[in-house]
């Protein structure tokens, strides 16, 4: 496929449909609202489902219940409508269903504003509804990257039978960028779905798809059969990039949006002669502990750059468990930080790299 | 496909004796207790819906969506494919459900408090969009898995765990009438209130069930049935008095009829 000219939100939305995206239901809310209206009018076009619902509420519980009839569905939103579908991705999570989400973060909390941030990174890494379980996320830094990681999302979630999160902001939702986007797929037959879906109990006992385990000893087996896939999922999905590690003498740390600023301020540090690395993590669950941890130790100082207060940065201290000393950039409330903000921050923390360890 | 009607005729042979069974479980019910309390209706509106969907011949090709409340296992009791939704959503499951699922019957069965509190959105725009899926209302004006708190359906006076001194109307308000609400959805196509308290009123809520699962196999639009229910447990008075209870207080309060009734339905009915 050749490249276009591909603003973020409908790159993904192509990018699902032409993955095997058969059902889509959202409700519109900035900055995510082109990837609603790019479904509205090609699910349509191809005998697909899209559906407007009448909240994140509805539109969360519309895309369990499709998902589970066993066809490919997913939904997209931004903080405080992913905030709304927390309910719906527990039961979702509780049922083993899959799903793909889109979040296209902005600033927050409360109704906040509709720029870029970071501010969701708890939210949706560490679980965010109740109960225990956590959703794959993954973490895109340009649109190409988008589209490669929506189509991902379909896969694991399938093949884990889980949730699958694209954790991207205003700003990769917002912008255009040459991209490609990848073939159209053959949707899949009915009768292909999975074993488990809700299809008429024609020549077998009845499927239940349920998140209720009243018995807590069988509640209990329900979580850690979870918390095995959980292991499976943290040691076949880890997805980083790494630059100009092997000889670097301190190393960022940041994904999406902070981790592309932080690679331009990386560059120009290197171009003045500092030796800089760069590890930008890409599965946000599961987190790239042990490559952070081999960062830790060849490097003598990390600084870890977000756009939110520091959410990541637990993950990078946990990997890095005091082998260096960790510094933190942020900004908050939908602020993009510049690459000048952040290569001042590189000097900072380049200049005190002889006491770090 | 017929069954569970009186009438029907089984020859079983066990232990050496020969049984002659006139009343059978329906096939689209499955076998062993259910945890319902002695009393309580649920159990024959399970009955009815699983009768209509035999005698329709679609168990095979029906999907139920069950509540958070009492009936929260329905889907332990129907004999099909099923979906156990969170409080209140189950409108909104059944809706993902029916647009991936066109060829299946869809239904929610759900009590006051799923459909007329914490689902009321969920309800009312399933309505308004005329999703092609029936609904089974079970009201008994209280809650019931909770332990018997007040429920948007509770009568004004009426005693229960939050409200001890009866339902102040200064303090919470009035009872939501949701068959009159959902009516004036223009989507609605069928919208009827039956009662379970008697023989005679039984038979009416079958027939009525009936019609709402044709109305949605014929495409035509929303339906649902809300069936007035006795909950003698969280009432604290015998299964017997509930029904009486049902018949001289939910009947006034919520009056029995056809609320909507979609021109295509009523032409076919009278033709």
């Amino acid at each position: 496929m050749p490249k276009e000219l591909l603003k973020g939100n409908i790159a993904f939305a192509e990018a699902a449909i032409r993955a095997g995206c058969e059902a889509y239901f959202g409700y519109p809310i900035t900055p995510q609202t082109e990837a609603l209206e790019h479904m509205s009018k090609r699910m349509p076009e191809l005998g697909r489902v899209f559906l407007q619902a009448e909240s994140e509420v509805a539109a969360i519980n519309m895309v369990y219940g499709a998902a589970c009839a066993g066809v490919r569905v997913m939904t997209s939103s931004s903080s405080p409508g992913v905030s709304l579908m927390m309910e719906g991705l527990s039961y979702i999570a509780g049922s083993e269903v899959p799903v793909v989400l889109v979040n296209v973060m902005r600033g927050g909390p409360g109704l906040g504003n509709i720029a870029p941030s970071q501010g969701d990174y708890n939210q949706m890494v560490k679980g965010g509804g109740h109960g225990d379980y956590k959703p794959i996320v993954l973490a895109p830094a340009t649109i190409q990257e988008l589209i490669d990681l929506t189509v991902i999302a379909f896969d694991l979630a399938e093949k884990y039978r889980t949730i699958a999160v694209v954790l991207a902001d205003g700003s990769i939702g917002q912008m255009m960028e040459p991209a490609e986007l990848p073939p159209m797929r053959e949707l899949r037959q009915v009768a292909e779905r999975p074993h488990w879906a809700l299809t008429g109990a024609v020549d077998r006992e009845p499927n239940v798809v349920s998140s209720i385990y009243i018995d807590p000893v069988e509640e209990e087996v329900f979580n850690l059969k979870l918390v095995e896939k959980q292991k499976q999922i943290e040691a076949e999905e880890i997805r980083f990039r790494e630059m100009w590690i092997d000889d670097a003498e301190i190393a960022l740390v940041a994904f999406g949006t902070a981790g592309r600023i932080a690679q331009s301020a990386v560059k120009d540090a290197r171009e003045n002669g500092m030796k800089v690395g760069l590890l930008r993590p890409i599965s946000l669950y599961p987190y790239p502990y042990a490559a952070v941890q081999q960062v830790a130790d060849k490097v003598n100082r990390i600084l870890v750059v977000e756009m939110n207060g520091g959410q990541m940065l637990d993950d990078v201290r946990l990997a890095v468990e005091g082998r260096v000393q960790v510094d933190f950039y942020g900004r908050m409330g939908g602020i993009v930080p510049l690459p000048d903000e952040v290569y001042e921050q590189i000097e900072k923390t380049y200049a005190q790299r002889a006491n770090g360890r | 496909m017929h069954s569970g009607q009186m009438g029907d005729e089984l020859m079983t042979e066990r232990d050496g004796m020969v049984e002659t069974l006139i009343y059978t479980k329906p096939v689209s019910l499955t076998t062993g207790a259910t945890h319902y309390c002695p009393g309580c209706t649920h159990g024959i509106a399970h009955r009815l819906i699983a009768e209509v969907i035999d005698d329709m011949g679609r168990r095979e090709s029906t999907l139920g969506v069950a509540p958070v409340g009492c009936a929260v296992f329905a889907y332990d009791y129907f004999n099909m494919d099923f979906a156990e939704a969170a409080h209140g959503r189950a409108p909104a499951m059944a809706t993902g459900l029916k647009r991936v699922s066109p060829d299946k019957l869809v239904f929610t069965y759900q009590g006051d408090g799923d459909l007329a509190s914490i689902g009321a959105a969920e309800i009312l725009h399933a309505a308004g969009r005329g999703e092609n899926i029936t609904v089974i209302f079970i009201n008994n004006a209280i809650y019931g898995m909770t332990g018997g708190q007040m429920a948007p359906t509770t009568l004004p006076g009426q005693k229960t765990t939050s409200t001890p001194s009866g339902r102040d109307i200064e303090v919470h308000g009035f009872p939501l009438k949701m068959s009159e609400v959902l009516s004036q959805m223009d989507g609605a196509a069928y919208i009827v209130r039956r009662s379970l308290h008697d023989v005679a009123h039984i038979r009416k809520a079958k027939k009525a069930i009936r019609t709402a699962f044709e109305v949605q196999e014929q495409g035509i639009g929303f339906s649902m049935v809300e069936l007035l229910s006795s909950c003698p447990t969280n009432w604290g008075i015998s299964a017997e008095d509930a029904l009486t209870w049902v018949e001289e207080h939910m009947v006034p309060a919520f009056p029995l009829g056809d609320y909507k009734v979609h021109e295509s339905i009523s032409a076919r009915k009278k033709g």
